[in-house]
């Protein structure tokens, strides 16, 4: 059914579809509003028999859900930003352990400085945690991908999260198509466990591994991601014929056949390209897109394919590593090696910055012609950095980074000294 | 409640089932116990620990009729019991990390009585540090939700698995590894201390005890107690560390009596929020009695007595003697 509706309330109907039979909250913003619509689901009853847990932080948010999962319920959160790195340890324990939960990351920057607006350093600084990572372009994408995951995460034993871009999708109203219940039902079935603490059948989790051991307890993990890989897009041609959307998948070409230059990106900002690829197109420039859905597996192989022809590649992404440049560009050469295709990184949209059609037109338009600084900061505002470089080479104690550039665009207080 | 049964032996150290009724012996003293943390476990020689555990986990088992699951934070008893690929647990048991047990345990109960199973009992455990320190925060949590579990800390006074470092339940003076008596230094300082038990009566759960190997009938009766209540509950258990302590592995039960008997470690019941029984001591033992078998506590002594020191331990003794009514009537 088609419905106007805010990002974060989708997620949170499409959530209660799904029947978790835990979730665990913790309010950071901006994946606040899930929880909160969820809270209303429960206790209207439309979530079915479903315990809502509001705890005392991120790290025992998903610390309740590893034991609910571990005695065998469906068990859901959600978080962002620094709340994700608060429970860092508990991530990498819930996929040693093997739980299928499934956790929606509402991207956000990660601080310092303190910013609430979305990029993507949140979830990439735990690319490797084990979980399997699903972004979400739309909305829509957003919905389907929530209720794929818990369907893959059961199949695999393997948390699942699903991130989707912070504000620009989880606040925005759209249209979405609401799946209805009878349809989730039919794709998802109870949660059938291979592991529960079950008083008749005591078992132990969690026991210490030692070198003897540990490598192919990884190698394992290793292998459920491969497997995944295969799984994921079984799952999506499943999802079609139930929903009548081709949501999903590890990746989604768009006129990228043909294309001599490629641009890859992950998350919202691949509709804004889109709409680039089509301009530019127009122009006569022969330009394609490949958006990466599931970032972590990695499909080496199927973004090898789909960019087999591409004289180019430009990878968008909204994070960094420092002094390298790109995080997602590592991933993508990968899948490029042995080949001599260039690819150039822009890194887009940190902490907020509205990412536009002109200054993407502009930055792919010098990468056509070969001219690109790898990596390139899109309007990075190069007076302002500057400035402050010249003067922390001035004294030694020049102050804090943050505040000073603040003053120096005239936010905030006086002049700069 | 049922009156509580006295040994009055002296001279011997051992206070033996044989002197009582059938009905009223150890889970332990029965056949049918529950060796819910059985043997051919890694525990050194003497491990408090493990025997409260042993105690406290039948017993709660024997409570459920088996019905319970188990979390357990990380430290000496994870790692003691689970050496891959062995496990010493006869229970459904889950280890997570360190600081999360009692986010683990409100997980499993959510879990269990999302699928109706509330004749499944959820018990969590760790050593202090695991809830005393890292895993305070979702200790509190568990307990302002009032969430139906059974926590208990087996205190030893340190970080024991990883080498004896300091815990905030380290008493003052005493040599950790991280609290080395050099120079004119006395070992961990003489800070504020943290009474967990207290901390937990603050938050008004239906049931919190204290309570020592040293006396194992009441450390099950207090276990039994509190399976039988729900909500939170909380039972803080004093389990010497020879390892730790520097203490002979056969004197653990000694010293954890004297800990009692000096008043360093108070027994007690409280519900909802206040103290509702006390076991008061018998015969009042001077601190340095406690403080001279333990090696910790060594430097007190030798090359010459701290005098200064063993008075302010004994002035803590004294307080919570004060504090807690531990000489009482019948005492």
């Amino acid at each position: 059914m088609l419905k106007q509706i805010e990002g974060s309330f989708a997620v949170a109907e499409a959530i209660a579809l799904c029947r978790p039979e835990v979730i665990c909250a913790y309010p950071i913003t901006p994946q606040t509003h899930i929880v909160e619509r969820l809270s209303e689901l429960v206790r209207t009853g439309d979530v079915g028999n479903c315990q809502y847990i509001n705890v005392e932080s991120e790290f025992a948010a998903l610390s309740v859900a590893i034991g609910a999962s571990a005695a065998g319920a469906r068990a859901y959160t959600a978080t962002s930003s620094q709340g994700l790195l608060f429970m860092a340890e508990a991530v990498y324990n819930a996929s040693g352990l093997g739980l299928p939960i499934v956790m929606t990351i509402g991207n956000r920057a990660i601080g310092a400085p303190i910013n609430i607006w979305n990029d993507h350093s949140d979830s990439m600084a735990l690319r490797d945690a084990g979980w399997i990572q699903l972004y979400a372009e739309t909305n829509q994408d957003a919905v389907d991908l929530h209720i794929q995951a818990f369907r893959l995460a059961e199949q695999l034993s393997v948390p699942v999260m699903v991130c989707e871009d912070g504000f620009i999708l989880t606040h925005a109203c759209e249209q979405v198509d609401m799946p209805d219940s009878e349809q989730v039902d039919s794709y998802l079935p109870p949660f059938e466990p291979v592991q529960v603490l079950d008083p008749a059948e005591p078992i132990t989790m969690g026991a210490m591994v030692g070198p003897e051991a540990f490598t192919e307890v990884r190698y394992l993990a290793h292998h459920k991601h491969l497997r995944a890989i295969e799984v994921i897009p079984e799952l999506s041609t499943e999802f079609e014929h139930i929903f009548g959307r081709n949501t999903g998948g590890l990746i989604e070409p768009y006129r990228s056949e043909d294309a001599e230059t490629v641009i890859v990106a992950l998350g919202s900002v691949v509709g804004t390209i889109k709409d680039v690829v089509d301009e530019m197109r127009d122009e006569g420039v022969s330009l394609g897109a490949v958006k990466v859905v599931s970032f972590r597996p990695f499909p080496l192989l199927a973004l090898r394919e789909a960019l087999q022809n591409a004289k180019r590649v430009i990878v968008v992404e909204k994070c960094l590593a420092d002094g390298l440049g790109g995080i997602v560009v590592g991933s993508v050469r990968m899948s490029l090696r042995g080949t001599s295709t260039p690819v150039y990184t822009i890194i887009a949209g940190l902490g907020g910055r509205a990412i536009t059609k002109k200054s993407l037109r502009r930055a792919f338009n010098e990468a056509v012609a070969d001219r690109l600084e790898d990596p390139h900061f899109l309007d990075l505002d190069w007076k302002v950095i500057d400035h402050e470089l010249a003067r922390s080479q001035e004294k030694r104690r020049s102050g804090p980074i943050a505040e000073n550039i603040l003053r120096e665009l005239g936010l905030v207080g006086g002049k700069p000294v | 409640m049922s009156q509580r049964i006295k040994f009055y032996q002296t001279g011997t150290l051992t206070v033996g089932n044989r002197l009582l009724d059938a009905k009223d012996r150890t889970v332990q003293a029965t056949l049918d116990r529950g060796n819910s943390l059985t043997s051919g476990h890694r525990a050194c020689q003497g491990c408090g620990e493990a025997l409260g555990a042993r105690y406290v986990v039948d017993a709660a088992m024997r409570w459920a009729d088996n019905r319970v699951v188990a979390v357990n934070a990380t430290g000496c008893l994870e790692v003691f019991s689970t050496p891959y690929p062995e496990s010493s647990w006869q229970v459904p048991w889950i280890h997570s990390l360190f600081g999360n047990a009692p986010a683990v345990a409100t997980g499993v109960r959510a879990a269990l009585r999302a699928k109706g199973r509330t004749d499944v009992k959820v018990l969590a455990q760790g050593g202090d540090g695991g809830t005393v320190d890292i895993g305070f925060g979702c200790l509190s949590g568990m307990f302002e939700r009032n969430d139906d579990v059974l926590y208990v800390c087996y205190d030893n006074e340190a970080y024991m698995n990883t080498g004896v470092q300091r815990s905030s339940r380290t008493p003052p003076a005493a040599r950790t590894a991280t609290t080395p008596p050099v120079g004119n230094s006395s070992g961990n300082v003489f800070g504020q201390g943290k009474n967990a038990a207290l901390i937990a009566m603050a938050h008004n759960i239906p049931y919190v005890a204290t309570a020592s190997v040293a006396d194992l009938h009441d450390l099950e009766e207090k276990v039994t107690k509190a399976m039988g209540i729900d909500g939170a509950r909380y039972i803080h258990v004093h389990v010497p560390c020879p390892l730790g302590w520097g203490s002979p592995p056969h004197d653990t039960i000694r010293l954890a009596r004297l800990a009692v008997e000096t008043g360093l470690f108070a027994l007690f019941e409280a519900e909802d929020g206040e103290v509702s029984d006390v076991t008061h001591i018998r015969r009042r033992l001077p601190v340095e009695e406690y403080l001279k078998p333990q090696r910790r506590f060594a430097h007190l002594f030798r090359p010459q007595t701290d005098a200064d020191a063993i008075g302010q331990i004994q002035s803590i003794a004294d307080r919570n003697i004060e504090k807690f009514g531990l000489i009482g009537r019948n005492g």
